[in-house]
């Protein structure tokens, strides 16, 4: 086997792996998202299916060694089907005293780490605040613990690169390709992809070529480093995973939704106009789509976030699709504005990356607690279309479903997407163009009978725009009058438009896709889910069912209006868990309107689930160890009751 | 639908009237406005089909309903932002924005400077009553200090702005300014409408019922002779202002000077009207009662690249580069691989 650029592997023995979590951990200088994104494109070319989960710090430059600093990016590559990044790390790359003692919590007892030694300095060991006088490199507890591996990364690095005449400061930037070399050797991972990429990046676009030389020398002295020295017993082989036939890409969920926007635009040849206001973890949607103008995309950085969507709102009013997309804080911003496009009844979608809240919260971590103010944050009866994507790459898919419903049912539709399925990644099999439906849009029908608020068997109204001769009219939020539109404080009519627009999003239910779990259709338990976690919670189901539990699954995408057969579903089993990010909003509102003893298990921490916390409250809810609790939250590896927590 | 061939009617000051019954409280400033909207826009010779009213909220933002155009009453403040989104997705259209001096400058403050810095090609009236209508006379940032109202009995204590000296701050490009029953609203309207990108025209409008003849001074109206009090600015013309225009403005250490003519002060010591020069318009817009005549006409115009025009140019830039861009490309864009069946 070749590496490529004539690198040969050494005849280490490799051990076979079914898959493997890594995580490389840094300052946020260090480049561990370069590092982490490298690898992860690297596995997938090589045909593992992965999945990711980036960590950011909410600083864009925390003092550098700081604990506040670390900057960590998770892979899990398999050579069989995953839905999560894995629940402990089996190798960590720790660049400084801060990142190992960040992240070593998650390694798993015995597992490698690997340690940058050169920045255990007495310097460094005091940024990362352990005690006076202590090294965890000399710790005996540690090195019983863990395979450490002391490899000082940045003297070698700068060696490596001594000749190139670069200076120390850029020289020692490329230390996260030498890590990364290291890693690639480790697993046996082919270069080219990361040479190609350094090319592409700093000599194409940056116009650097003496950066891009030193990076590919960082690399590959890093991969020999890993083939001479005598420190690793061992290689790790993880063999390509079997997955369905077809052409994939590595895609993050942001990346996907912006392409499904697109791609919804060109099936209803509709300009796609996005309005937003920066915020993490939404912004990249905005990047993405601000470099896509040659399909027609228009994209409006607005002044705040109510400005973006009543823009968007002002967009769809003028017939194309008019989207916007923010982040917790923002969509509470936008609210007001969404009763607008409710009460005018026009096309919106709102794309709702949630993140760690209340406020601005945990501004660069995953939470789905903005479930209800999706469905009600909002004044009066307000209601709207919400869905929810279950994997990165099903934000493609949400994408065109929000068109296709904003567009049919002329309301807006709020897509919930998350931190974590914004920023993590996985394979994802390329959709055939041709194969996309149109998007059929409703016709405004004769301008001689033209009523504004009118509406067809399914409650809509007709779709006219400025610029149609005859169809001239006035809408706007005060009150409309049934069929003609026009403002109206009649007692009954009021009462009548609230239950009509009720009714609308009702009758979306119509074409939801009826909800089908899997596992086992005699099972005494269903956990259902919805975004971020239907990952985790497959992979749980799946072992759970492994072990001879009888347990299925469902994900469910359509939050509002719910798949017509939910509530026959929810029925069919004994016993109902939904784990959710954040208090219990989805299972609030199925005990509310389905009346089921629905349980819950609730994490908050900013962090996905684990598949062993699903796992652990799956067996507690058959073994009748759970007891009454409504819900239960996972704790340093215990599920405990959500009370005041004490120390 | 009208045919390509039928040729169009030319329509009249009542074609642009909806069929709504008017709401206002009788004898209110809005009406005036309406009236003069519609005759400017069968001056235009526009179209209905083409032209598009936005408003906020306020009485004054009800403005939509009484058009026999289309219209978006939308939410308090926001309408410029509304009316952005509007231009940006089609860029032909007429577009209005009717916003009051509580909507505009309160609420709306933040998207009204945006909309004004950005150029967007809307004509924006801002109808100043110095009061909040619709909601029962509370003070407005424009109500003058020491205004007594329901929410400030003792007098409120925010001292006005001024809605011309921050529309030329926000790198306005047309600023004007009129009184709703004065003639000349109609050419500053119509002028404004011609105006390639975002025009703001102040409109002094009467409530009579929260703030009557806050404007009296500009109006004739409680004795008051108003061509003492208002400037009529033209192009070129020097400043001169007065029933028998015998009052001038003079500019002395920079500081502009009400003078009179005669006794040695003539027409060419006076400042002279240069829509054009931004310092200019600055200084126009800081001309206050009772201290100055209040200039009314256009301020200031410049031509400047619009919004909506640099959005789809943009579009139309990146459709050259990429002129076979599809969406198969797109997905497949980046590192892809293939696994076999
Ligand atoms: C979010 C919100 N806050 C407050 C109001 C109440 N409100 C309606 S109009 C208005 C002030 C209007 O004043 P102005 O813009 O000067 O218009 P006028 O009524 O004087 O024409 C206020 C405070 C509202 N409709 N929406
Ligand atoms: S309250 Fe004032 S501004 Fe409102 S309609 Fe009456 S007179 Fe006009």
């Amino acid at each position: 086997m070749s590496s490529g650029d004539g690198v040969s592997v050494a005849q280490k023995p490799a051990k076979r792996l079914t898959s493997a979590v890594i995580r490389f951990a840094g300052d946020s200088g260090d480049g561990m998202q370069m590092a982490g994104t490298q690898f992860t494109d690297t596995s997938a070319l090589f045909g593992n299916d992965v999945a990711t989960l980036p960590d950011f710090p909410a600083e864009i430059r925390a003092p550098a060694g700081t604990v506040a600093g670390v900057s960590g990016f998770q892979i899990n590559f398999a050579s069989e089907d995953i839905h999560t990044p894995g629940d402990r790390v089996n190798a960590l790359i720790a660049m400084n005293p801060a990142a190992l003692k960040a992240h070593i919590v998650d390694v798993e007892p015995g597992g490698l780490v690997i340690v940058n030694e050169t920045e255990f300095t007495k310097v460094n060991l005091k940024k990362a605040k352990y005690a006076e006088g202590y090294n965890p490199l000399d710790d005996e507890v540690l090195n019983s613990s863990y395979q450490l591996l002391r490899v000082p990364i940045s003297r070698l690095n700068s060696e490596a690169l001594a000749e190139t005449g670069l200076g120390a400061k850029d020289a020692g930037r490329c230390r996260n390709m030498y890590a990364l070399g290291i890693v690639y050797w480790l697993y046996g991972r082919p270069l080219e992809t990361t040479v190609t990429f350094i090319e592409n990046y700093f000599t194409k676009k940056k116009k650097r070529p003496e950066v891009a030389e030193a990076n590919i020398k960082a690399l590959k002295a890093g991969y020999y480093f890993g083939e001479t020295a005598e420190i690793f017993s061992t290689r790790y082989a993880i063999d390509k995973a079997e997955i369905a036939p077809g052409v994939y890409r590595k895609v993050t969920g942001n990346d996907a939704l912006a392409m499904g926007l697109i791609a919804a635009s060109e099936l209803s040849g509709k300009d796609l106009v996005y309005c937003s206001y920066p915020i993490t973890p939404a912004s990249t949607i905005l990047h993405a789509l601000s470099a896509q103008k040659q399909f027609g995309v228009k994209t409006f950085q607005a002044e705040d976030e109510i400005a973006a969507c009543c823009a968007a709102i002002g967009a769809s009013y003028a017939g194309q699709i008019g989207v916007t997309g923010t982040s917790g804080p923002g969509l509470a911003l936008k609210g007001e504005a969404m009763g607008l496009a409710v009460i005018t009844e026009l096309p919106l979608i709102v794309v709702n990356v949630q993140r760690g809240g209340p406020s601005t919260g945990l501004p660069t971590k995953t939470e789905q607690a903005d479930l209800l103010q999706a469905m009600y944050g909002r004044n009066s009866d307000s209601p709207v279309v919400v869905l929810a994507p279950s994997s990165p790459g099903d934000c493609f898919e949400i994408g065109i479903e929000a068109a296709r419903i904003a567009m049919q049912h002329m309301t807006p539709v709020v897509i919930l997407t998350d931190g974590y399925l914004a920023n993590g990644a996985e394979p994802w099999a390329i959709p055939d163009v041709e194969k996309l439906e149109p998007i059929e849009l409703p016709e405004a029908g004769d301008a001689s009978s033209f009523e504004p608020y009118a509406r067809d068997e399914k409650g809509v109204r007709p779709w006219a725009s400025p610029g149609m001769a005859g169809f001239e009219h006035r809408i706007g939020g005060l009150e409309k009058e049934h069929v003609t539109g026009n403002v109206s404080y009649d007692p009954e009519n009021h009462q009548l438009m609230t239950l009509l627009r009720q009714q609308k999003i009702d009758k979306v239910a119509e074409q939801v896709p009826a909800i089908e779990p899997y596992g086992d259709a005699d099972a005494e338990l269903l956990v259902l889910g919805w975004g971020g976690p239907c990952g985790s919670i497959y992979t749980a189901v799946e072992r759970a069912r492994e072990r001879g539990l009888k347990v299925a699954g469902a994900h469910l995408r359509y939050l509002n209006p719910m798949p017509m057969n939910l509530g026959e579903v929810l029925k069919r089993f004994p016993r109902v868990l939904i784990p959710e990010i954040n208090m219990g909003q989805l299972r609030s509102m199925l005990r509310a309107k389905f009346l089921v003893d629905a349980r819950g298990l609730n994490k908050v921490q900013g962090r996905p689930f684990l598949v062993e916390e699903i796992s652990m409250a799956i067996d507690r809810m058959l073994d009748g160890t759970w007891g009454d609790a409504e819900a239960l939250m996972p704790r340093n590896g215990e599920l405990v009751l959500p009370r005041p927590w004490t120390n | 639908m009208i045919s390509q061939n039928t040729p169009l009617a030319v329509l009249k000051p009542k074609d642009f009237a909806s069929d709504q019954d008017v709401r206002w409280c009788p004898g209110c400033g809005d009406y005036a406005i309406l009236k003069q909207t519609q005759k400017v826009l069968a001056n235009l010779g526009s179209r209905r089909e083409n032209t598009v009213f936005v408003a906020g909220i306020g009485c004054s933002s009800r403005f939509p309903y009484y058009m026999g155009t289309y219209g978006f009453h939308t939410i308090h403040g926001r309408g410029a932002a509304v009316a952005t989104g509007v231009k940006i997705a089609n860029p032909e259209l007429d577009v209005w924005l009717v916003t009051g001096d509580g909507d505009g400058l309160s609420i709306g403050g933040n998207h009204l400077m945006h909309a004004l810095r950005r150029n967007v090609g809307l004509n924006i009236m801002l109808f100043n009553n110095r009061i909040y209508g619709l909601t029962k006379g509370q003070y407005s940032p424009t109500s003058e200090q020491g205004k007594k109202t329901p929410s400030t009995p003792m007098g409120s204590i925010d001292p006005p702005l001024s809605p011309l000296s921050i529309a030329v701050a926000a790198e306005a490009s047309f600023v004007a300014r009129s009184v709703d029953v004065d003639k000349s609203l109609t050419d500053v309207l119509e002028t404004a409408a011609k105006h390639p990108g975002t025009s703001l025209v102040e409109i002094y409008q009467d409530c009579n019922v929260f703030n009557h003849e806050a404007f009296a001074y500009a109006t004739g109206r409680r004795g008051f002779e108003k061509e003492d009090h208002v400037l009529r600015l033209e192009a070129g013309q020097p400043m001169i202002f007065g029933k028998d225009r015998d009052k001038g403005i003079r500019l002395t250490d920079l500081k502009p000077e009400v003078v009179q003519l005669g006794d040695g002060v003539s027409e060419a010591d006076l400042l002279v009207h240069d829509p054009s020069d931004h310092c200019l318009a600055f200084l126009l817009s800081r001309l206050r009662h009772p201290e100055f005549p209040e200039p009314v006409g256009v301020i200031y115009a410049a031509e400047k690249p619009r919004y909506e025009e640099l959005v789809a140019g943009q579009v139309a830039e990146a459709r050259e580069r990429r002129p076979d861009a599809n969406l198969r490309d797109l997905l497949h864009a980046g590192e892809t691989f293939t696994v076999e069946a």
